[in-house]
């Protein structure tokens, strides 16, 4: 494992949505190890500590990695006003774990709201082998929509309120997705609630789960150890660590807290 | 690089002062992907308890201006799992170990330090001052009676250089200092983290699921430097500073102020690089004032 901290020249950036935005880095050798379901993390003037953003898609020939970012505090704020053609500081690739992609053949990928980006690495993965779940609360919210189409991907989309895709959640569109054919792998990450259903899900119809987790964090890579999340190891439960155990794990693996 | 930086303090042989702080920095293997260990003075490595520890429910970290408070409550895997599994690879990284422990009896801080005592740690720095775990930890450190009585019975237990880890929250720090200093301590380390408590106003909720936790970061820096300042004024054995580090400046101020050595924490986060761009902002502080050794400054502050 290499860990590469450096200041990166954003080659693009692009508003997706409202507050959304989304940014191209030129970072040869970070893209060159980078897997999907890892992250990056970025400093950010005027704060203490780094912004964890999950790499959207990775271009090794290029020598990119894409990040997609929602404005939801101070510190997103800030980096939004990072401009094209300015430096990004990042440290990379970090996630001990990503999404275990090499072993599996057909996929069903599921994001909600702004755990959507990460999927679209692992749609690059599966082409044609993988079917897109995206939910979103309305139209005004959806991103990356065209990007999980040029992956080859089947790509079904989901808002709140109906007014984009069907109305209705991911999980109900997964229901749908399972009654008709039978992926060897289930991939997901948004918000608890939805993974506790999809991981409820998978485990009904006998599939293998793998969910990206969110915790607050310090070092981001294993020595501090703040970004503890519950997880059954072994038979005993365990404090993991969301950055360095993570920040994907199987399904079976993860307790979630009540909050 | 020069020996310029080397220090020898309370008997340890430091290539530079320059140390990752106790919490921050694991037991080093997750920044050996970034550099080697072997630029580093030294490592405090996690605190350590008797048995495994899980540690606080989380969150455990939330972020306050200039700073941070964390409230990880000690999850380690115990003694016996430092020395049988982290202390062998440390001891190959060419860098001064000074094992961090903590407890919530005396007993078990006695039991700690005879464990070590065989080992190969060069020091043992104690942590009487955690804010964040329920028995023992600061409870320890707030008073003179507690911080003399941990220091005897780790003192008894052990020929290592013993450095106590004081707390900042108490009235007068020295008198704390004076007390270990007292009971046979070689070397004091301060500041542990200020208690503090951040409220999410929307939710009505403490960030920290522990409710409070522990500041730090450039927030306390001044704390840090009056504390270690009135601390090296009121003992003879040397003190380790730190508190908010995150610039050589900062290193060398906190020098002035009377300490000898250093240690890195919430920068680490920031800046997984500090404690290397801080030695190479002393080498040049160094040669720009025509120093034979940085230790020419410690204590040099000239008060009014
Ligand atoms: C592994 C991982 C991957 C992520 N990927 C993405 C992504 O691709 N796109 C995206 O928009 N967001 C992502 N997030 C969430 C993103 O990190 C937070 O939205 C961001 O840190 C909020 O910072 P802020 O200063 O705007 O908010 P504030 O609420 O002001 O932040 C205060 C502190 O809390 C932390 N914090 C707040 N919310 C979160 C959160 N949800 N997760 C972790 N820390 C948080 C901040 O980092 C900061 O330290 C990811 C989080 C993790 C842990
Ligand atoms: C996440 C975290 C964990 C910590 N854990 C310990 C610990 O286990 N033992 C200890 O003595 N101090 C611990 N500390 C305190 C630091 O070693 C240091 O005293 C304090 O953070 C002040 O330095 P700083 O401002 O440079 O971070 C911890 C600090 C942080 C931020
Ligand atoms: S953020 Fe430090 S251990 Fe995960």
């Amino acid at each position: 494992m290499k860990y590469t901290q450096g200041r990166y020249i954003i080659l693009s950036k692009k508003t997706l949505a409202k507050e959304i935005y989304d940014m191209t880095i030129l970072c040869p050798e970070i893209a060159e190890i980078a897997k999907a379901g890892q992250f990056v993390n970025v400093k950010v003037n005027g704060f203490t500590l780094r912004r964890p953003i999950s790499i959207c898609s990775i271009d090794r020939e290029k020598g990119t990695l894409r990040i997609v970012f929602e404005v939801r505090g101070e510190g997103t704020k800030e980096m939004s006003q990072i401009a094209e053609g300015e430096l990004i500081d990042i440290v990379a690739p970090l996630g001990g774990r990503g999404f275990k992609v090499d072993q599996f053949e057909t996929a069903v990928i599921i994001g909600g709201g702004i755990g959507t980006p990460p999927m679209l690495a692992v749609a690059e993965k599966f082409g044609e082998k993988g079917t897109v779940i995206s939910g979103f609360r309305n139209a005004a919210a959806v991103i990356l929509q065209e990007d999980f189409k040029a992956a080859g991907a089947e790509t079904i989309l989901c808002t709140d309120d109906g007014s984009a895709g069907k109305k209705g959640f991911v999980t109900d569109a997964l229901k749908e997705v399972l009654s008709r054919k039978k992926p060897e792998v289930i991939f997901a990450c948004g918000p608890d609630v939805m993974l506790r259903r999809v991981i409820e899900i998978a485990k009904e119809n006998n599939i293998k789960c793998q969910v990206s987790l969110e915790e607050r964090m310090g070092c981001g890579v294993g020595a501090c150890l703040v970004c503890a999340c519950r997880t059954i190891r072994n038979g005993d439960e365990y404090y993991a660590h969301v950055c360095k155990d993570g920040p994907v794990f199987n399904a079976e693996e993860v307790l979630f807290d009540e909050r | 690089m020069s020996d310029k930086l080397s220090v020898n303090f309370a008997g340890v042989d430091f290539k530079n002062p320059v140390i990752p702080a106790s919490g921050a920095f694991g037991y080093g293997r997750e920044y050996e992907n970034f550099y080697p260990l072997s630029n580093l003075g030294g490592i405090s490595v996690k605190g350590t308890t008797g048995t495994k520890r899980n540690g606080n429910l989380p969150p455990r970290i939330a972020e306050t201006p200039s700073g941070m408070l964390n409230s990880v409550g000690l999850q380690n895997p115990g003694i016996d799992h430092f020395i049988k599994i982290e202390l062998p690879n440390l001891k190959t990284k060419d860098t001064v170990i000074i094992a961090n422990i903590a407890g919530s009896t005396a007993d078990e801080y006695r039991e700690i330090a005879e464990k070590l005592e065989n080992t190969d740690v060069d020091m043992i720095e104690v942590n009487i001052s955690c804010p964040n775990v329920k028995a023992g930890g600061a409870a320890f450190g707030v008073t003179c009676e507690g911080a003399a009585s941990i220091t005897k019975i780790v003192r008894a237990a052990t020929r290592k250089p013993v450095m106590m880890k004081l707390s900042p929250n108490v009235t007068n720090i020295a008198e704390i200092a004076k007390a270990v200093e007292a009971e046979g301590a070689d070397a004091v380390s301060l500041i542990n983290t200020l208690l503090g408590m951040k409220i999410d106003i929307k939710t009505r909720r403490p960030v920290l699921h522990n409710n409070v936790g522990g500041l730090s970061g450039p927030a306390v820096f001044p704390v840090a430097v009056r504390m270690v300042w009135q601390v090296s004024n009121a003992v003879k054995i040397p003190v380790c500073g730190m508190g908010g580090i995150s610039r050589w400046q900062d290193v060398v101020e906190m020098m002035m102020a009377g300490a000898q050595v250093v240690q890195i924490g919430a920068a680490m986060f920031s800046d997984p690089f500090a404690p290397l761009k801080i030695i190479e902002g002393l080498e040049n502080y160094v040669s720009e004032n025509d120093l034979n050794n940085l230790q020419e400054i410690v204590g040099t502050v000239i008060p009014w």
